[in-house]
């Protein structure tokens, strides 16, 4: 379906990343929003609580991101699409409600414009060090889907793409955004809400007597089907493992039969959430994958490379999690190496190492604050294609 | 219109249309008195003729957060110590609904502590049942910020220090609209305020006194379910009205119990609509319920 228009700036602007994710939240058909402020994040829901009494929708400002990160499951389940906005510390504070998303298969958007850590580590300066927490980070095994946009345009296209995601797989979306994505300015285009795609939720019309809140609908679709409270159909929701009655169900049996489901849902999935940029890869030696601001900084040292002769290829990732394993492995029975610059101390470049089976994998580190030096890139490029 | 059956002839009990029965045997102990606090709950339902298709039970974590799953209504079993802040969202997504937060002592003053004066302050329109055993029940009979001075507790076993929470004056210096406390002996009362509750908008707090017979009384010498009736009844006296600050428990003293707070402010939503209609005027697009495509 398309988008609503009331939510949909129509026009070009020159937004920074930050209010573009704002408006691409509005333009997902995003009414509610919970938030704490926390630097660099908290532009997205400044913004939110400006727009939203013009557009219909409500915000409010929680009292820590314990509340943010559940107010908005509260209001999904009461018939709302939802977000909360956040940064490294309060990103921390989310973990549990993500699991409660994953475990009652709450779609909502957890966007993170992610800073310097560990702890309070630099408020203002830009890393991409949350990128395992993201997958990681609330107990038990789960899948979830991470986005990571490079630009303010991104920020606006992708943050529709997040919301949507989620309401196809009922599943929490983290948009993983950076301090230099969120506050960097640049022309955003905002096309008209004909031109949106929206992905709307997966409503039951079962009859009130025939609905199992967590019954599959043997059309092959491994995602239930979702009732709001106060239509009648008097369902329960809990965190603890459950049936498809969404009754307790405290047996191996029915953990396994639930968490399958829920990695199954996402897993196998895989083709319909692989989400990339791919240049000169099919004949390259050298394939820098790369994703958020430092894309933006690789692309300076691939030219250069290229410059130099050396036949480098670009991945970059827009969808992060989950990780695209069979593209990884396809590209490494070509490459002699992959490069991955990336601002932290080696997170998505274990990820691409195991995907590549044996080929050279090359980290280049960078604990934050700033984004790498090109010549940094190139450099590793240099060193990887010898 | 709601479809239960009030009357239901093939019902051996008038609570059961309320009762997802195909979940019993329940788990709680022989003696506690969450069970009671559920049977005031359904009357106070049967009672007010409350549309039950608009009404939602958001439980916490807990003995108390496990009667969400118990009752036959939309029904969320959130995390530890955030019931209120789910059922903050809920309602401000769908203001036709009633909401109903039930959770302990535990859930809503230690780890939810912060949500519950926040949600006071904010006068949220929520109905708060706190059952309070003065101790952790689930997790084996641990001090809770609710327990007496003295008393004895798997994690002070040699008798507590703190001070514990009076929680009607935490609630009334907070903002809450409706302020009362019963035990789990005032079987009608509990009822009554339920439903005086329900009508009060704002935010309301019941506080129901509770006896946890396994793990608070038996470590107190306090017998069993019954002897804490025969507590209850001795102990327990009646003062309306009374000023919250005068009402804080003790180990075996007096429980000054009725409706403490009964007041009217406008609640979040009816501010939150003001403010945009005086700021904004025309611009301001007031929503209902925020049904999403």
């Amino acid at each position: 379906m398309k988008a609503d228009p009331a939510g949909v700036l129509t026009g070009v602007h020159f937004l920074d990343g930050d209010h573009a994710c704002c408006e691409g939240a509005l333009a997902a058909g995003a009414c509610f929003a919970a938030g704490y402020p926390i630097t660099p994040s908290t532009e997205v829901v400044e913004r939110f609580a400006a727009r939203i009494p013009k557009v219909g929708g409500t915000f409010i400002q929680m009292e820590d991101e314990l509340a943010s990160s559940i107010a908005i499951q509260g209001a999904v389940w009461g018939g709302a699409k939802a977000f909360t906005v956040t940064s490294g510390p309060g990103f921390s504070l989310m973990m549990e409600h993500i699991g409660y998303a994953v475990m009652t298969e709450t779609p909502c958007v957890f966007v993170n414009v992610q800073r310097g850590g560990p702890s309070t580590g630099l408020p203002t300066l830009p890393a991409q060090s949350d990128m395992m927490q993201a997958r990681w980070g609330s107990h038990g095994d789960y899948e979830v889907i991470a986005l990571c946009p490079n630009s303010p345009q991104e920020c606006f296209d992708l943050t529709i793409t997040a919301f949507n995601l989620s309401e196809k797989y009922r599943v929490p979306v983290m948009f993983m955004m950076d301090e230099c994505v969120g506050h960097m300015t640049e022309k955003v285009i905002i096309p008209p809400a004909e031109q949106i795609e929206i992905e709307p939720r997966r409503k039951t019309h079962k009859p009130h007597d025939a609905y199992k809140p967590y019954e599959c609908n043997g059309d092959g679709s491994l995602v239930p089907e979702m009732a709001h409270a106060g239509e009648g159909y008097k369902f329960h929701v809990t965190g603890l493992t459950h049936d498809e009655r969404g009754y307790p169900a405290m047996t191996v049996a029915a953990q396994q039969k639930l968490v399958g489901r829920l990695r199954d849902k996402i897993s196998k999935a895989a083709d319909d959430l692989l989400l990339v940029e791919q240049d000169n890869t099919a004949d390259a030696d050298v394939v820098v994958v790369t994703y958020g601001i430092t894309s933006r900084v690789a692309q300076r040292g691939i030219d250069s490379a290229r410059a130099k002769g050396l036949k480098v290829g670009k991945l970059r990732l827009k969808i992060v999690w989950p990780f695209p394993d069979q593209l990884i492995k396809k590209l490494s029975q070509r490459a002699k190496a992959f490069v991955v610059p990336e601002l932290n101390l080696g997170q998505i470049s274990r990820e691409v190492e195991r995907a590549a089976g044996g080929v050279k994998t090359v980290c280049v580190p960078h604990a934050g604050g700033g984004v790498h030096r090109p010549e940094d890139i190139l450099k590793a490029i240099q060193e990887a294609s010898r | 219109m709601s479809e239960v059956d009030f009357e239901c002839a093939e019902c051996t009990n008038p609570v059961e249309p309320f009762l997802r029965s195909e979940r019993m045997p329940h788990i709680w102990c022989p003696g506690c008195g969450i069970g009671t606090t559920v049977n005031c709950f359904t009357r106070a339902l049967i009672d007010s003729k409350a549309n039950l298709e608009k009404l939602v039970v958001v439980s916490g974590i807990g003995c108390t957060g496990r009667v969400a799953g118990y009752l036959k209504l939309d029904s969320f079993h959130t995390t530890h110590g955030r019931a209120i802040p789910f059922a903050t969202g809920l309602k401000l997504a769908n203001p036709k609904l009633t909401v109903v937060v039930y959770a302990g002592d535990g859930d809503l003053s230690a780890i939810g502590g912060n949500h519950l004066i926040h949600a006071a302050r904010r006068n949220i329109d929520l109905k708060v049942i706190c059952v309070n055993n003065l101790i952790y029940g689930m997790t084996g009979g641990q001090t809770a910020p609710t327990t007496p001075e003295h008393a004895t507790t798997s994690t002070n076993p040699y008798g507590t220090f703190e001070p514990g929470f009076n929680l009607p004056h935490l609630v009334d210096a907070a903002g809450a609209v409706y302020v009362a406390r019963w035990t789990t002996f005032h079987v009608r009362q509990v009822a009554r305020s339920m439903q005086e509750a329900f009508k009060k908008k704002g935010f309301s707090f019941i506080e129901i006194i509770s006896p946890c017979p396994t793990l608070y009384q038996r470590r107190n010498k306090m017998g069993d379910g019954l002897d804490a009736m025969k507590y209850y009844k001795q102990a327990s006296k009646v003062k309306n009205g009374a000023p919250t600050g005068e009402v804080g428990l003790t180990k075996t003293g007096e429980i000054a119990v009725g409706k403490f707070v009964d007041r009217d402010r406008p609640d979040y939503r009816e501010l939150m609509v003001h403010r945009f209609h005086e700021s904004l005027g025309d611009e301001y697009v007031e929503t209902g319920e925020l049904v999403c495509s």
